[in-house]
């Protein structure tokens, strides 16, 4: 049915993979750890549904709740020291998981996330778990409550496995703006997994756990998604819940999915979607069935996406996009055209004025929503007789240089005499980039573009060049603006000296049919035939384990050399 | 419950126009905050004596034949909803502090607002009984500070876009201050949430709704007036401190005057000044406020306030009448301005008023009743119509029973004191005492027959020329009768008995 993606990157990927995989996979595994050098990726089989497998194998006694939940345990245990994905580790995973197995005995319902094992990332609040959103100012802080994401993940079954790296309240894109330490990425160590969710990104990539939350502001879902290889996507806004989420820019975060699998990033949003009464922006609109899209490659047709009328934004494919990005973006391209979708570009002229205006509108409202972090309920109080002095102080101690920095352009913005100049002119401008998208995704029922403007880069590079970060946000930030909701799935790699990195495409849909998102995701994904599917994968990731079997003899031969390690 | 603020006292001339002697208008704001709850319980204090308020009218006066008192009020009413404005916290009055909270309302990160619709309807409600035009679709801003009891750092409020505008109230001036009818505008009504008071959070975050009046009052009077007729509106329970608020403006348009007259004027300068009433004087509470940044800016976590015409027509549909509705309609009755104000001007006295008259058509006799012997009684009691035993239905009989002369006035004046007193119905009461007028002249021939013979001695002093003692007689028949006699056939049948040839 399907031939071969057309992109030379991920063809070369293809030869290289002619070595035989138990083995290779072996040697590189305990080296790259040291080295943080990457190997080749390697091949798996199609992405499946880590939760449907779950699910399937906890119901039928195949394996236990508790058997699923130790191997992801264990596989923490042994990455974290070098990934650094989590805050905090939960301490019940274990119980939980036994919880569950007591329930399948008594033919109890376990719910539609039963044992899968989500990581949360550290700006949505757990009544059980500390909660910092990355800041110092929040160190040791437990809510009283749970988010109602969180609470509607734990009334399906879910197992919290704990709390993920961020930057600080969700401000930046490396996640080294994280008040407590830095995280990489499980492709190779020595590059930053994207932000600011990159905890979650990296969790999941490095098969710490199943699925994750992460919340998108201005990309800090699908970012970290392409540069650690994994499926992100961005809800409609309002469609889930902002109750609980540590605000940043109320208009635009959004509570967004991260897993290895379209189906499974679908199932993660079925469970914490819909209409909050606690939350008066979240839509009442009725939600429907995602996981009824998520049908078996053996029933699709020739050209199951026949008639899909895609549209490339022409401006995200120009000047300062890597090359190579670029090039995977257009194979992911093929691989649609291949399916049947009538793919032409479309210019949004008001692409680039997004970035701007964004930085205008969530500092902005970031000056607002974090002045209630003010010394006098939470974190180090700086002491002083004088009032100011106390709310001056704890804030300078507590905030880090790039909440301050957002903080300070946000309330110049707000300030008497700016106020028409830049917040409502940026007010202005996402009008604008609002009935662009809308004029556009009146004639296409996708559009296309990269997830960023190029794969991860090293940590350390752009620490010092807030500019640069910023820029890096424009693929993103758009949608944000906009409210829409947007995939954004692995297509290829890039090379950065000898390192292979991911990179992943973007797919934005209409308001509200994250439906059709995931029906074209899954496709795009079963069909990709295995081969690219290895990118999946990190080389050096015992992820593998779940897909084998942890009785394999072979791969606990790697796990004893990683453990070693 | 009230707190007098002064707020933006203005130095800058307001008006393009002055009076005589005047080159300088001072703005005097006046911020009123005001709690409805349904524990309050009447107003019971004692005005000032009328010699001290004439007094105090006058010194006003004479500083202002020389200045013009430009006064502005704004109004924080408190909403008696049973759940706080942006969370769905239970909100008692006087409950233990912080007994009432959740992570909304304590600012928790992550927490959100969610507006409590009952706080649209009475925005809207009262929106409508000050004559503004509404605003379809309104929002809500965020006005930004740092103070220790605003927990978000902001407090969520209407800013250019307020729910209600340009409005209007109409007073009628009580007559000893020389009466006559005001119109004072409305500039807008917003919604917004009381920032807490001290950390006491259980008590912070209630709906508020703020009433901004135009410049428009130039004396106390006029002041206190317009916020009394805006306690009528919203019928706000327990603001008793109509006349703490004149005295209090009074005393700082005199304050300003001589300042300015002493050539100090730039010591005038806009702050926030508080009543106290101990000393009688208003003293400096905050300064320097009118100059700060609030960097107001659309609340993100709220969506817009969009109103349909159906949903504000229901509303207004279903208001009930206003004061000023009701006082047009009690003049049209041919009551005068004095019956008017007092009847009209307490809720629960026109409600009971009201209902007397939905009866009886002698109106000016039930209003004589109210404002005499049950007015005077409730004032020495210090009770509140509500509180007294009587019911409008029986004070309705009452006058249908003297009227109809089954009972005499005399009469009448008892059973209403112990109808107020214990209650109890005007029948019962008659029959209980017997206290039935008697109308029949064969009865009271018979009682008259019987006086007379009991007296020999009197009838032949009568006889003889001492007619004065017709006056001893029908005092006897009517001790006789247990005070039921018709006075008039009494008397009609006595003299007919006593000039009568034996």
């Amino acid at each position: 049915m399907l031939s071969s993606v057309q992109n030379p990157r991920v063809l070369l990927l293809h030869c290289r993979r002619s070595k035989p995989f138990h083995h290779h996979h072996h040697h590189h595994h305990s080296k790259s750890i040291h080295a943080a050098s990457l190997a080749h990726p390697i091949s798996a089989s199609i992405p499946t549904s880590q939760i449907q497998t779950i699910q399937k194998s906890i119901l039928s006694r195949e394996k236990t709740t508790r058997q699923f939940a130790e191997e992801f345990l264990n596989r923490l245990r042994l990455t974290e020291p070098h990934v650094k994905s989590f805050l905090h580790v939960s301490e019940t995973v274990l119980n939980e998981a036994d919880e569950i197995d007591r329930k399948i005995d008594r033919n109890e319902d376990i719910g539609p996330l039963a044992g899968v094992l989500v990581a949360v990332k550290d700006n949505i609040c757990t009544a059980d778990m500390p909660s910092t959103a990355g800041s110092k100012l929040l160190e040791n802080y437990r809510p009283p409550y749970d988010a109602t994401a969180v609470k509607k993940l734990k009334e399906s079954g879910a197992i919290i496995v704990g709390k993920t790296n961020l930057d600080e309240f969700g401000m930046g894109s490396t996640t080294e703006g994280s008040a407590y330490h830095v995280t990489a990425n499980p492709w190779n160590l020595e590059y930053v997994p994207g932000g600011s969710s990159g905890g979650s990104a990296a969790a999941v990539s490095a098969r710490q756990c199943v699925v994750s939350l992460g919340s998108d502001t201005g990309g800090s879902v699908r970012q970290p998604a392409s540069f650690c290889g994994v499926v992100g996507l961005k809800p409609t806004y309002g469609r889930v819940s902002r109750y609980g989420l540590v605000a940043y820019a109320s208009s635009l975060d959004v509570i967004g999915c991260i897993g290895t699998s379209v189906a499974d990033a679908g199932i993660l949003l079925q469970s914490i979607c819909g209409h909050d009464n606690l939350d008066a922006t979240s839509s009442k609109r009725e939600v429907s069935d995602f996981t009824s899209q998520f049908i078996s490659k053996d029933y699709f047709e020739s050209q199951p996406l026949k008639g899909l009328r895609v549209g490339v934004i022409s401006e995200t494919l120009g000047d300062g996009v890597d090359q190579e990005v670029v090039s995977s973006i257009r194979g992911a391209i093929s691989h649609l055209e291949e399916l049947g979708c009538t793919v032409t570009e479309v210019s949004l002229p008001s692409f680039s004025l997004g970035l701007p205006a964004y930085f205008v509108l969530a500092s902005s409202e970031s000056s607002s929503n974090l002045s209630r972090y003010d010394g006098i309920r939470y974190g180090n109080q700086t002491v002083s007789d004088e009032l100011s002095a106390v709310y001056g102080g704890s804030r300078a101690n507590g905030f880090g240089p790039e909440v301050k920095r957002r903080i300070l352009m946000g309330t110049y913005a707000l300030s008497a005499g700016y106020y028409d100049a830049y917040y409502k002119r940026a007010q202005q401008v996402r009008t604008v980039v609002q009935k662009s998208f809308k004029a556009a995704l009146d004639v296409h029922d996708i559009l296309i573009s990269p997830a960023a403007p190029s794969a991860a880069y090293k940590i350390g590079e752009k620490k010092n060049d807030p500019l640069a970060m910023y820029a890096g946000d424009i693929m993103t930030v758009n949608v944000n603006m906009a409210g829409l909701p947007a995939l954004v799935l692995p297509c290829g790699f890039v090379k950065d000296g000898s390192a292979s990195l991911p990179v992943g495409f973007q797919m934005i849909g209409s308001a509200f049919d994250e439906e059709k998102l995931l029906k074209v995701g899954h496709i795009f994904e079963q069909t990709l035939q295995d081969m690219v599917v290895a990118m999946y994968h990190p080389p050096w990731n015992p992820g593998l384990l779940f897909l084998t079997s942890m009785a394999d003899p072979l791969v606990t031969v790697v796990f004893a050399i990683v453990k070693a390690a | 419950m009230a707190l007098t603020l002064f707020r933006g006292i203005q130095t800058r001339p307001l008006l393009p126009y002055s009076t005589a002697f005047s080159a300088r208008k001072h703005v005097i704001f006046c911020s009123m905050q005001s709690t409805q709850t349904e524990a309050s319980t009447r107003s019971k204090q004692q005005a000032p004596s009328n010699f001290t308020e004439t007094a105090r009218a006058k010194a006003v006066e004479k500083v202002l034949k020389d200045f013009e008192a430009i006064i502005g009020i704004e109004t924080h009413v408190q909403l008696s909803t049973t759940t706080k404005a942006f969370c769905s916290c239970a909100y008692n009055y006087g409950s233990q502090p912080n007994s009432c909270v959740c992570p909304v309302c304590m600012g928790l990160p992550g927490a959100l607002p969610v507006l409590n619709s009952k706080v649209i309807k009475c925005a809207v409600m009262l929106g409508l009984a000050l004559n503004c035009k509404l605003s379809l679709s309104s929002k809500f801003d965020r006005k930004q500070y740092f103070y220790p009891d605003l927990p978000k750092g902001y407090q969520i409020s209407q800013f250019d876009i307020p729910i209600a505008t340009n409005g209007f109230i109409d007073v009628d001036l009580p007559l000893e201050f020389g009466g006559g009818h005001r119109r004072f505008g409305i500039t807008r009504v917003h919604m917004e949430e009381d920032a807490g008071k001290l950390l006491h959070t259980g008590s912070g975050r209630v709906p508020l709704l703020e009433i901004v009046s135009e410049p428009d009052m130039r004396t106390g009077i006029e002041a206190a007036e317009y916020a009394a007729e805006l306690q009528r509106v919203v019928e706000i329970k327990n603001l008793n401190s109509f006349s703490a608020m004149s005295r209090a403006i009074d005393f700082e348009i005199a304050r300003q005057a001589e300042l300015y007259n002493q050539a100090q004027a730039d010591e005038i300068v806009q702050e926030t000044r508080l009543w106290e009433e101990g000393s009688q004087k208003t003293v400096t509470m905050r300064k320097k406020e009118g100059l700060a940044d609030y960097r107001y800016f659309p609340e993100p976590d709220l969506p817009e306030v969009i109103l349909t015409e159906e949903y504000v027509n229901g509303i207004r549909d279903s208001l009930p009448e206003l004061p000023e509705m009701k006082r047009r309609r009690y003049e049209q009755m041919g009551l005068t301005m004095q019956d008017v104000l007092f009847l009209a001007n307490d809720v629960n006295v026109a409600e009971f008023f009201d209902a007397t008259i939905a009866n009886i058509s002698d109106i000016k006799l039930a209003a004589n009743w109210i404002m005499g012997d049950i007015a005077a009684y409730m004032k020495n009691e210090k009770l509140s119509i509500n509180e007294i035993k009587l019911s409008p239905q029986e004070l309705s009989d009452l006058i249908g029973s003297i009227k109809s002369g089954t009972i005499s006035g005399k009469i009448g004046k008892e059973i209403l004191l112990e109808l107020m007193e214990k209650g109890g119905t005007v029948k019962g009461l008659i029959e209980e005492k017997d206290l039935v007028q008697i109308v029949d002249p064969d009865e009271i021939e018979k009682i008259i027959d019987k006086v007379i013979a009991n007296n020999p001695k009197q009838l032949e002093q009568y006889r003889g020329g001492k007619t004065k003692l017709q006056g001893f007689f029908a005092g006897q028949v009517m001790k006789e009768s247990k005070g039921k006699a018709n006075p008039g056939l009494l008397n009609k049948i006595l003299v007919e008995k006593l000039n009568a040839k034996s």
